[in-house]
Order: structure tokens, then C-alpha cells, then sequence
């Protein structure tokens, strides 16, 4: 169990550090996509499985969502 | 030379937040005002989640600012909006046979997952803020998938405003026949762990559901139009 909790908070870590060095922004939003992701899962392990959904509906689906659209409004690549 | 500045100085506030957090006994039970929701929520609210029962009757006031911030975020962005110069239409290219059925096979299926997310919200985890953002991402997948499909702006304001009027109203009669304070529940109990239970937490939530939902798929529909 710990080492499954290990895993997902380094991958939610490599995430976090690729979300802010990616250059095409696109690549970007799904690392931050993901990283709220594993957050949901990281609090569904910790017994709270109503801010796990409200994580996984909003910081997942709605917030990416709505990146998304306002790259396609500006420009996809980082200078 | 700055480079090396900004990481003593982000050393430094580092070392502020960890010792600041030190010594917060995390998990432990300090706090009387959490035994005591975890002893006494069932009993005097009726709702089995106790989450729930903070939420909606302990805190409700402050579930009614939450859903004003969410209301005026959502104003926020159509008046920002509205100030750009409206696109000329384009015609739209269909999408794929298999993308809009899909999309419209799996409509109904997530706009039922979120009803039962809020209505079940007193009963089993989630609630109106989670179960509406399921329907609002229920919006978003026909946004994605049956391209030009599009909601009548008119009857989501009408289904916001008259969601939040049900809550207010509710909260006012509370006052009214309780006389103590805002939210107070002047409905029956009944019994823990059956539907129709708890008052009117799932009166509330049902509310809170709908302004969430069509507040978020108005915010949706807003952007989508203007890309």
C-alpha cells in the first residue's frame, strides 16, 4: 500500500516539474490534468472520497477543459 | 548572481513553511468541534454522511457564499466575453458517426450519474458542488463530440436563478418557523440511511446541483462559443 502511495506521489511530482518546463503548452495542461488526477486518487487512499470526486470532476475534467480552449484562442508554443 | 538570490531566498521560505507546519499535530483529534460533528452529526441531522451534514446544516450559510462566488466567477466571464467582437459563423464540420453517437449514448448515462451524486449526496459521498460538475462535464462532452449543439442560454439563467431562489427560500423559512438561525430544519428527520431523510439537506442539494451544473455549463458554453 505504501509503495503504491510512493509511486503516485513521484509521478505526481515528475508531473508537476514537467507542467512548468514544458514548451509546448499543450503537453503542459495534460501534466497538470494529471497531476490533479492522482491528487483525486492520493485522496480517495486518504478517506475522503467527496473532495476526491470534486477533485476529479473540476481539477481534472472542467479546468482542463477550459485551458485548452484558451490555448486554442492563443498560441500552442512557448517562445 | 539573481538566480543564486532567489534560491536562498526560496531556502529560507522554505524553512519558514516547514517549521510553521511542524508542529501541527496532523491527524490527531485536537479539535472538539470535529468529535463533536462525528458524535452528534447523525443524530441531530438525520444525515448518515457527515460530510454531508457539515456542509449543508452546520455550515450552510457559508455553502450559500460558496455558491455566490461560483455565481459572480460565472458573471465575471460572460461580461469579459461579451466585450469581444463576436466571430462571424463558420460552418461547423460534422463530427464523426461514431464520435456523436457515442457522445450522445453516453449524455443521458453522466447527466444520471450526477443526478444520483446530489441526490444521494445525504446518504453516500458527494454532493451538490460534485454532482454538478459531472453535469457540466456531461455539456462539455456534447461540446466536444456533436459539434454545433448548443444549450438554450435563456433556460439555464432561468434554472440558475430559480435553483438559488429554492435555497434562499428554504433557508428563509427556516428562520422564519425555526427562529433561531438561517438554514434551520423545519423538515421531519426521518429515518438514517433511508432516502427520504435528513429534512431538507437534500432538498439543498438537489438546488445546489442545478446552479452548479448549468452555472459551470453557461461558463463552458460561453468559451466554446468564442474559440
Amino acid at each position: 500500500m505504501i509503495f503504491i502511495v510512493l509511486f503516485l506521489i513521484i509521478v505526481m511530482l515528475a508531473a508537476a516539474v514537467s507542467a512548468s518546463i514544458f514548451k509546448d503548452l499543450m503537453n503542459a495542461v495534460i501534466a497538470s490534468c494529471l497531476v490533479s488526477l492522482i491528487a483525486s486518487i492520493l485522496f480517495f487512499l486518504l478517506q475522503a472520497p467527496d473532495v476526491a470526486m470534486a477533485e476529479a470532476a473540476i481539477g481534472a475534467a472542467l479546468i482542463t477543459a477550459v485551458f485548452v480552449i484558451a490555448i486554442r484562442r492563443t498560441k500552442r508554443y512557448e517562445e | 548572481m539573481r538566480r543564486i538570490i532567489s534560491i536562498i531566498i526560496l531556502a529560507i521560505v522554505a524553512l519558514g513553511i516547514a517549521l510553521c507546519v511542524i508542529n501541527i499535530p496532523f491527524g490527531a483529534s485536537k479539535t472538539k468541534v470535529g468529535n463533536y460533528y462525528i458524535e452528534k452529526g447523525r443524530e441531530q441531522t438525520g444525515a448518515a454522511n457527515i460530510v454531508t451534514s457539515v456542509v449543508v446544516n452546520y455550515r450552510g450559510f457559508d455553502t450559500l457564499g460558496e455558491v455566490t462566488v461560483l455565481f459572480v466567477a460565472a458573471i465575471g466571464v460572460s461580461t469579459v466575453l461579451a466585450t469581444l467582437k463576436k466571430k462571424t459563423k463558420k460552418e461547423v464540420e460534422p463530427a464523426s458517426l461514431v464520435l456523436s453517437t457515442g457522445c450522445r449514448f453516453l449524455f443521458p448515462l453522466i447527466l444520471f450519474f450526477g443526478a444520483y451524486i446530489f441526490i444521494y449526496g445525504h446518504l453516500s459521498p458527494g454532493g451538490g458542488f460534485q454532482g454538478g460538475a459531472v453535469i457540466a462535464s456531461a455539456f462539455l462532452l456534447t461540446y466536444l463530440g456533436c459539434r454545433g449543439k448548443r444549450i438554450s442560454e435563456k433556460r439555464s439563467k432561468i434554472t440558475e436563478s430559480l435553483s438559488g431562489l429554492v435555497f434562499i427560500v428554504v433557508g428563509l423559512i427556516g428562520l422564519a418557523v425555526g427562529g433561531h438561525y438561517f438554514l434551520y430544519n423545519f423538515l421531519p428527520k426521518g429515518v438514517l440511511f433511508s432516502l427520504f431523510s435528513a429534512g431538507i439537506i437534500p432538498l439543498i442539494y438537489i438546488a445546489i446541483g442545478f446552479k452548479v451544473g448549468s452555472e459551470i455549463a453557461g461558463i463552458i458554453d460561453k468559451l466554446v462559443e468564442e474559440s
